[in-house]
């Protein structure tokens, strides 16, 4: 059973204390080029600092579609993204993304340590070389995340968990204020999506505001201060116990929703998991 | 000692063979730099195609009297460019796509050489390597050449292997993924052009591949992918060109042939004794 998280909004990073949400998302329309209709409307959502918010939905609900248009990836039809209350153009900078696993080139001959340097990329600058400072950020980043010794070996030959976990490396190497997570836990077993909660949990702590990605209800319903039911727009959000109703989880699933289950450890969903085109 | 001496260096008494072996280091670094993208990012079938695509600019700069060099250039850019655009606009297959980008800039080559009553020597050393034929201008284009693509390497490393990995993680820290995936295109194109006279059209994407993968079996990061790369390039090269001036055999299909047997001795080895490599690790973490 997944220890109960506590918001810790009182230990909020100084500079930002005068911030009450560390994303707001306002009437956000967005589509991809040739498609008719638009993968999200109007989405309202605010992630509140110092909290983690669990965003829920099918597979092709849009969750990497808002994300792509909060870093600026896709440009929004119409709307508008606020980071710590200021318009996210100026606020990249405290923003780390961990992409879906799949979406990384696990292939590519690069080693642990060059992935974790990745995350202090600031700007493009020829000939530039990572700094001592960023080389020591990495360093503590990879010690965080578990994986002290395994800088030099290559991405590609570590188990799912540990690809998971330089990603999240990588994220906190970042030193950013808001972490993007595109289904942090998908293809993890019990024990180790345990890990990778414990640490989000410990980010919280110190201030980091996280908004995620997943499909996994029971997740949302154990460590996530609010969660967030996408299916194209914004079906509820709120505290897990009163968003994650039988009547909210059908509408945001849908056909993919093969039933609901309430039990002990809350509401589960068992859905139909075939994979989006 | 002495004989094996006189059997390395007698050769290099002709200035030909000097030339050959200045040409052959100078390919032998920018096709395994540039090689270790195209292994690793599965543009293999790319290389070969732009080989290929330069028939028609040779041909037409042939036929014109202009430079051959310079038209292969022109021909290799434009269909990187090519094969860049219907990677990310069309749906046509990546592969279909290229495979008619390269069919048709060959076909084109060929017909403007059909239009010559024979194939002149000069020619036909494009197709298939002429390594002795290497004038003083032939080394001075490719020194320029290399030297414009391995500091476009050197100043923009992180940048190419940020993009490689993760494009969408790059775009967000904003480095956009288009232009970089351009540049890569056209880096292959310009070092296919680069060994394009000494290796030949046929062979020159062999120098792209075998001494990349090499390095692939036993190094797990670019820059020492590009460093044991070259080093493989190297060795096969100057084997090669022995085996070509005692034998009297041609030098590209000798070089090749030499970096050929090194990945197979090499896949051998790693494959049977643990090292430090690729390979070795993924069996390491069984």
């Amino acid at each position: 059973m997944t220890q109960q998280h506590v918001p810790a909004r009182e230990s909020l990073a100084p500079e930002h204390a005068h911030r009450e949400y560390a994303l707001e998302v306002r009437d956000l329309w967005a589509a991809y080029p040739g498609q008719g209709e638009p993968a999200i409307e109007a989405i309202d959502l605010t992630v509140p600092a110092g909290e983690i918010v669990g965003l829920i939905g099918p597979n092709g609900a849009g969750k990497s579609t808002l994300f792509k248009t909060i870093l600026g990836l896709m440009r929004p039809l119409r709307g508008e993204v606020l980071a710590f209350g200021k318009p996210v153009e100026h606020g990249r900078s405290d923003i780390a993304y961990m992409p879906q696993v799949e979406e990384v080139d696990w292939e590519f001959p690069v080693s642990v340590k060059e992935v974790v340097l990745m995350g202090r990329y600031s700007r493009l600058r020829p000939f530039r070389r990572w700094s001592k400072g960023d080389r020591v950020a990495a360093g503590e980043a990879l010690e965080r995340v578990g994986l002290g010794g395994f800088g030099d070996r290559q991405v590609g030959r570590l188990s799912g968990g540990q690809r998971r976990r330089v990603l999240m490396a990588r994220a906190i190497a970042r030193g950013g204020w808001l972490l993007l997570l595109d289904e942090p836990f998908a293809g993890l077993d019990a024990g180790v999506q345990h890990d990778l909660i414990a640490l989000l949990d410990e980010l919280a702590k110190e201030g980091r505001s996280i908004l995620l990605a997943t499909h996994d209800l029971s997740c949302v319903a154990n460590s996530c201060d609010e969660a967030s039911c996408l299916n194209r727009h914004l079906i509820a959000s709120g505290p897990p116990a009163q968003v994650l109703t039988e009547a909210v989880l059908s509408e945001t699933f849908q056909h993919h929703l093969v039933s609901v289950v309430t039990d002990a450890n809350g509401v589960r969903v068992i859905q139909d998991e075939r994979p989006h085109g | 000692m002495g004989e094996l001496a006189g059997w390395l260096f007698d050769p290099y008494q002709f200035e030909f063979m000097r030339r050959a072996l200045f040409v052959l280091v100078i390919i032998s670094v920018v096709g395994a730099v540039v090689g270790a993208f195209v292994v690793h990012k599965g543009l293999a079938f790319s290389g070969d195609a732009l080989a290929h695509a330069t028939l028609a600019g040779v041909a037409i700069a042939f036929v014109n009297g202009a430079s051959v060099g310079f038209g292969a250039l022109v021909a290799g850019v434009l269909t990187a460019l090519g094969i860049g655009w219907t990677r990310r606009r069309t749906r046509v297959s990546y592969d279909t796509a290229i495979g008619i980008l390269f069919v048709g800039m060959f076909s084109l080559g060929i017909l403007v050489m059909s239009r010559r009553s024979s194939y002149t020597p000069d020619l036909f050393a494009f197709v298939f390597g002429n390594i002795l034929g290497v004038s003083n201008a032939d080394l001075t284009g490719a020194a320029v050449m290399a030297g414009v693509v391995l500091l476009f390497v050197w100043a923009f490393y992180r940048e190419l292997l940020f993009v490689a990995y993760d494009p969408a993680m790059a775009a967000a820290s904003g480095v956009r993924a288009a232009p970089f995936q351009y540049a890569l295109l056209v880096m292959v194109a310009v070092a296919v052009v680069v060994a394009l006279k000494a290796i030949g059209i046929v062979l020159v994407n062999a120098m792209l591949i075998v001494p990349a993968a090499t390095a692939g079996l036993i190094a797990a990061r670019m820059s020492r992918i590009m460093l044991i790369g070259s080093g493989v390039a190297l060795t096969a090269s100057v084997v090669g060109l022995h085996i070509s001036f005692y034998a009297r055999v041609s030098a590209s299909a000798a070089i090749v042939l030499t970096a050929c047997a090194i990945f197979l001795v090499t896949a051998f080895a790693v494959g049977r004794r643990p090292s430090a490599g690729v390979v070795a690790a993924e069996r390491a973490a069984r």
